[in-house]
């Protein structure tokens, strides 16, 4: 089965910076893939290398097949791309500017029953004669997804689409991604939000400093990070922690104990029946799954919130 | 091998999009340099008459209006390529153009069409006003025409140049100021390169808009400063020599795919 997007030891420099070194992985046809990683790992840079903005050092990518360099007209019209600025031409309305769209791919007047259905899917309907300048940032995001459909690419990729935007659209956005996912398209995000990435994705890479520092299923992903947060509130703030648990212990306040749990080692109810054991009364307590963001962090150099790059 | 035309619908559509563009604005784009360019004629026209001297039987009046008529084509050409082109390249719009799949050829070709259709409206523009003035008269139409088309196509493609090399507007506006607006002035527009000292008559044949507006002026009058077949063979070899810088840088993605 030819590969959705096939990138193959890619390299890129910007001057002394090595920003992709020899990035390599393939994504299947219907994939829903998420590429993270820290600012400046390269995600941007590999991205506008698919799309043909950045011509790569050394190395090929193809889309469903075709190079996107040699055979640059058939990889461009498979490839959909939702760029991470909110850009536009401030001369065009809405419609103007997806037919102008449109018309850059080849597509006359038989794409205009597509054109009036993007503008349904995307609530654009009302604006689609307002000028572009005037929509607001949460419409400008919508006509940029639209622009990356007009000629109904097979993969789609989308740059940090949830940046900027309301909870609202947000979701708006993940049901409409779903949608296209459903409906066949191979969808590659990058994203800074990762529970987004990890609500969405089948399969994640992340790049850290231009390499593939993961690259693997959302749960085997998240099974390198097999631990659960406990969190319990007791009555006598004064008792001394076994020893058996101090190893588990993540912070302690008066009333408030936080063990970190392997989730194979560490069963709840034991631990539960030592503190008991010990004497301690307690009257609640919470658990919490770690998510992404503890792979994310462990996997690579970046210790705050992840950004794109 | 991908066939550099392949995609004709493509590039008649970023054609389209750059003249409905600067149509959008027409009081600025086609209005303003009409009405500077008859200012001009009116101003010159009337303090210099009996001060610059042209072909015998020949108004100073008339003999400017075809060089008024070339340096406004030739400005507009360039200020459209290089406009649009820098406003969208910073703006951040361009990516919608080069995510297409259009070829550095359908690029050029869309960019310099829509410049030499500026070129040929001001063109007209300017023609049809001065003609309420000075009844003017084209003798060979043809000509007229070629220099016409040839010059803003030259134009359009020097605007895509110093648009791709500009980063930012002040840069162009360098460009357009420091050497195509003082070219266009030194180039005969309000006088005969015959009416110069012999040394200025000769840096004179250093400029190509010499040529453009020397040979566009044959078209009206049957005269000229040197022959028109000379001036058109300067004017397309320049023509030739900006379109193949210009398609290089286009096929490189110099400063435009990093």
């Amino acid at each position: 089965m030819i590969p959705a997007v096939s990138i193959e030891n890619i390299h890129k420099r910007y001057g002394s910076v090595h920003a992709l070194q020899g990035i390599d992985f393939s994504i299947a046809p219907g994939e829903f893939f998420g590429l993270l990683g820290p600012n400046g790992a390269g995600k941007s840079t590999l991205i506008s290398i698919m799309a043909g903005l950045v011509r790569a050092d050394r190395g090929h990518t193809r889309i469903l097949g075709n190079d996107v360099v040699r055979d640059y007209r058939r990889a461009r019209s498979q490839l959909g791309v939702v760029p991470q600025e909110l850009v536009y031409d401030a001369f065009f309305s809405v419609r103007e500017v997806l037919r102008l769209q449109s018309g850059y791919f080849g597509k006359g007047r038989e794409n205009e029953a597509w054109i009036d259905e993007l503008l349904v899917t995307l609530n654009l309907v009302d604006k689609a004669d307002t000028n572009m300048h005037k929509l607001s940032g949460g419409m400008k995001r919508r006509v940029l997804i639209a622009q990356a459909l007009v000629h109904k690419p097979q993969v789609v990729v989308l740059d940090e689409p949830s940046a900027g935007v309301d909870t609202e659209l947000r979701k708006a956005l993940w049901e409409f991604t779903r949608r296209l996912h459903r409906e066949g398209h191979t969808i590659v995000l990058t994203t800074h939000y990762l529970e987004e990435a990890e609500l969405l994705c089948d399969r994640i890479a992340i790049l850290d400093h231009g390499k593939v520092a993961a690259l693997d299923t959302k749960q085997v992903l998240l099974a390198r990070h097999p631990y659960r947060l406990l969190s319990l509130f007791v009555a006598d703030a004064g008792l001394q922690l076994p020893d058996s648990l101090e190893r588990l212990l993540v912070t302690r306040t008066d009333h408030q104990i936080t063990l970190r749990l392997h989730k194979l080692d560490d069963q709840i109810g034991g631990v539960l029946d030592t503190l008991r054991d010990a004497g301690f009364i307690i009257r609640d307590l919470s658990t919490q799954e770690t998510g992404l963001a503890e792979v994310f962090t462990q996997l690579t150099s970046f210790h705050t919130e992840p950004s794109a790059a | 091998m991908t066939n550099p035309l392949g995609n004709w619908r493509g590039m008649l559509t970023l054609f389209g999009k750059e003249v409905r563009r600067f149509l959008k604005v027409s009081m600025q784009t086609l209005l303003t340099p009409i009405v500077t360019a008859l200012l001009y004629l009116l101003v010159f026209g009337h303090v210099l008459e009996d001060h610059v001297q042209t072909y015998a039987g020949l108004t100073y009046a008339a003999f400017i209006v075809p060089g008024l008529i070339m340096m406004t084509m030739i400005q507009n050409a360039f200020a459209n390529s290089s406009s649009s082109l820098i406003q969208s390249k910073v703006g951040g719009s361009l990516v919608f153009v080069l995510l297409a799949p259009l070829s550095s050829l359908e690029f050029y070709l869309a960019f310099v069409a829509a410049a030499v259709g500026r070129g040929l409206l001001v063109g007209i523009g300017v023609y049809l006003a001065a003609y309420w003035f000075i009844g003017l008269p084209i003798y060979d139409f043809i000509t007229v025409l070629m220099f016409a088309v040839l010059a803003s196509a030259t134009l359009g493609s020097l605007g895509i140049i110093a648009a791709i090399w500009a980063d930012h507007f002040e840069q162009l506006a360098a460009f357009q100021n420091f050497i195509i607006l003082p070219l266009s002035f030194l180039s005969g527009v309000f006088y005969s390169i015959h009416s110069l000292p012999e040394f200025w008559q000769g840096i004179s044949r250093f400029n190509p808009f010499f040529y453009m507006i020397d040979g566009f002026r044959y078209g009206f009058f049957g005269e000229s400063d040197v022959a028109p077949g000379i001036s058109l063979l300067i004017t397309a070899s320049f023509l030739l020599m900006l379109s193949a810088l210009c398609m290089l840088l286009l096929y490189k993605g110099y400063k435009l795919r990093r």
